[in-house]
């Protein structure tokens, strides 16, 4: 079963697959998951632990990509000289296209996407980081959703960096992405270089750490019964 | 130099500190020299009744003017986003939905329309349980604009308006607790479709509702419109245009009040909304008074889709015909709330095996979601609330981002209470309805 947007507005519509689902659009880390229940070793005799889940490899869709995806690139390709450069995968799923770009060229790319008179993405509808653990390169993506209130489209930029690594701010392009960009940075320790007053947001601001990434230590509650701990919820025996 | 017991003060390092926690601001002007201290800094809460809430307003004064105002929010932070990753998806409904309190039933609906746009199975959704859907939200939208109703006519003075707007919002909660067994956080819409079905006691009460809220829509116009004072705190005030509004990305009644008819609804359709029959209602003075206007047009525009979800109505499943997905437990709600429906548990485990394993590995460890990621963005009662949710194929969430337009929508407050007065940035604020719930999540 495949989803392909409606050219006409939003609507994701039934319709013949075309390159929309051949693929594994987020980039979940590449090792293969083992096991079933969170143990590992002796204590498992079900046998479930010796299961190996192999991730599926992040690949990008071919064209044509169907419905207005295909104006979106071209238009894109045709106002921005450095497409070739900046654009490092194109993906369609679920009826929404992602645009991988280079963490440097985020900001003019964003710009492009803003001031074209064929793109018009003139709404940055939400920011907001991701931690796939995958490597130490693109350990953090930074997702933005544009969207086009004259052709009502939806398009995703998604950039990744590793931890502790910098991209350019959009605020110069999307003042809405102050507060956005400040949680990114909260949340996963993402530097937005240029923004005008990166701090913590949400968190208080002598907060050490970074909330949202996948390491982030969780705490567990101490019962009182005999020294008795209940695990952080990481940590617990639970179906993955 | 004055001393009051309302009115401590010390001196440190940047000047001098007043703790003022009473009516009591002609102490505080009256101890400074005017000559010497121009500007004073205000913080304005996180605990004021005026600032819906726990937002903390800072705020520099030259006399009542503000020159700068900055916002500081995550006083609610709860760690939504960060829990659910640790929840299994069915679960996730019951952590969303607590974000905007307000607006429980459109944190619900924006989840589960992505958790569905990723299982791929948005088209397999009921008929009746997109009825539902509407039919809940657009109750929700009502009774959210009801509290906006009520606390900006207290903060601006108008204390009666706020016992009608949270009286009438109890009837709507009544509606919600018949169905659900909750009047906030139902954790109603679920993945798949709804909970439960609408009772035929809860559709008579829509009905009623139908026929009593229009009558008071019309005292509570005339009692604010043509109200001098009402007239002159909102009209030409806290003004945001069309061109700062997408700047800032402020969507919803703040963005239509300033020309722009823009509604998810409309341009960007979902639960079957291009069937129904509304308008967008706009303004164009950009200012509170606008935001009055349209959210008064809106809450008539929903009565209409609400009259027309209750016609189209027809009986019929509420819950996705896949059984790897739909909710096993069938609910009914009992003297005590909502709960496990009996004859349910008589058949699980009496009858049916299979059912009870079924039962047992289903709410035990859930369904499987294929990896990827998707936004859905939806119209809330405030703009546009986006989940972004991430899988990584296993059966708990790898990322859910919710886009609350709360938390957006403050970033205004700057644009338009400096300069202006003091008395202005209650106005101003209170127009961009914020809930801090849905802001800090």
């Amino acid at each position: 079963m495949s989803i392909e947007p409606n050219p006409t507005g939003g609507v994701p519509v039934e319709a013949a697959p075309v390159g929309a689902d051949i693929d594994a659009p987020a980039q979940t880390p590449a090792s293969p998951q083992k096991g079933m229940f969170g143990i590992s070793g002796t204590g498992d005799v079900s046998g479930f632990g010796g299961l190996v889940r192999p991730r599926p490899e992040v690949v990008g869709s071919p064209k044509p990509y169907g419905g207005y995806f295909d104006e979106v690139t071209d238009a894109l390709e045709e106002a921005y000289p450095g497409f070739a450069d900046a654009i490092e995968k194109v993906i369609v799923y679920r009826g929404e296209l992602t645009l991988h770009i280079a963490p440097e060229k985020i900001a003019e790319v964003a710009q492009i996407m803003r001031d074209d008179e064929s793109l018009r993405f003139e709404l940055l509808s939400s920011l907001s980081g991701v931690d796939y653990l995958a490597g130490d390169v693109r350990r953090l993506h930074v997702c933005y959703e544009l969207t086009s209130m004259t052709y009502r489209r939806r398009v995703r930029l998604e950039a990744a960096i590793p931890a502790g690594g910098s991209l350019p701010s959009v605020t110069g392009v999307y003042p809405t992405a102050d507060w956005q960009e400040r949680e990114t940075y909260d949340m996963f320790g993402v530097i937005f270089a240029g923004h005008p007053n990166l701090t913590r947001v949400l968190m208080p601001d002598d907060w050490e750490g970074y909330p949202q990434r996948k390491d982030y230590p969780l705490g567990g509650v101490p019962v009182e019964y005999k020294g008795a701990e209940i695990p952080p919820p990481d940590q617990r025996r639970v179906y993955q | 130099m004055t001393t009051s017991e309302y009115a401590t003060e010390r001196e440190t390092t940047e000047g001098r500190v007043f703790n003022v926690t009473g009516g009591d601001w002609d102490t505080v002007t009256g101890s400074i020299d005017p000559l010497s201290n121009e500007k004073i800094v205000v913080n304005m809460g996180p605990q004021h009744p005026s600032t819906h809430g726990v937002l903390r307003l800072v705020l520099e004064l030259e006399g009542e003017t503000v020159t700068e105002a900055r916002p500081v929010v995550g006083y609610l932070h709860t760690g939504i986003e960060k829990s659910i990753e640790y929840r299994n998806w069915v679960q996730g409904t019951t952590f969303v939905t607590r974000a905007d309190y307000l607006a429980p039933m459109f944190n619900e609906a924006a989840y589960c329309l992505a958790v569905e746009k990723l299982l791929g199975v948005t088209d397999q959704i009921t008929e009746r349980a997109n009825t539902i859907r509407v039919l809940f939200m657009e109750l929700n939208r009502i009774s959210s604009h009801l509290v906006w109703l009520a606390t900006t006519g207290m903060e601006l003075g108008a204390i009666s308006m706020m016992l009608y707007g949270f009286r009438e919002r109890e009837y709507i909660l009544d509606i919600f607790e018949e169905t659900s067994g909750l009047r906030m956080n139902a954790a109603y819409i679920r993945p798949g479709g709804v909970a439960q079905d609408v009772p035929d006691s809860a559709i008579k009460k829509i009905r009623d509702f139908l026929v009593y809220l229009p009558k008071k829509l019309k005292e509570y116009e005339s009692l604010l419109s043509g109200q001098i004072i009402w007239q002159q705190r909102t009209q030409g005030v806290a003004v945001l245009d069309v061109t700062g509004c997408l700047a800032l990305g402020i969507t919803g009644p703040v963005l239509r009040a300033s020309g722009l008819a823009w509604d998810l609804r409309k341009t960007m359709p979902y639960c079957g909304y291009e069937t129904y029959e509304f308008d967008v209602p706009t303004a164009t003075t950009a200012d509170v008074w606008g935001r009055y206007q349209v959210r008064l047009a809106e809450i008539r525009q929903s009565l209409k889709i609400v009259e027309q979800a209750l016609d189209r109505l027809k009986p019929g499943p509420v819950m996705i015909a896949d059984k790897k997905i739909a909710w096993p437990a069938q609910l009914a709600v009992g003297l005590d709330g909502m709960g496990n429906s009996l004859e349910h548990v008589a058949k699980i485990m009496g009858q049916s095996m299979e059912s009870l394993i079924h039962h047992f590995k289903l709410v035990t460890e859930g369904f499987r979601v294929p990896p990827g990621q998707v936004y859905v963005g939806i119209e809330h009662p405030r703009g546009e609330l986006g989940v972004h949710a991430v899988s990584d194929g296993g059966t708990h969430p790898y990322r859910v981002h919710m886009r609350d337009p709360s938390f957006v929508n403050l970033q205004a407050i700057p644009a338009m209470a400096e300069g202006a007065l003091l008395a202005d940035v209650i106005a101003g604020g209170a127009s961009l309805d914020p809930v801090m719930g849905g802001c800090d999540r």
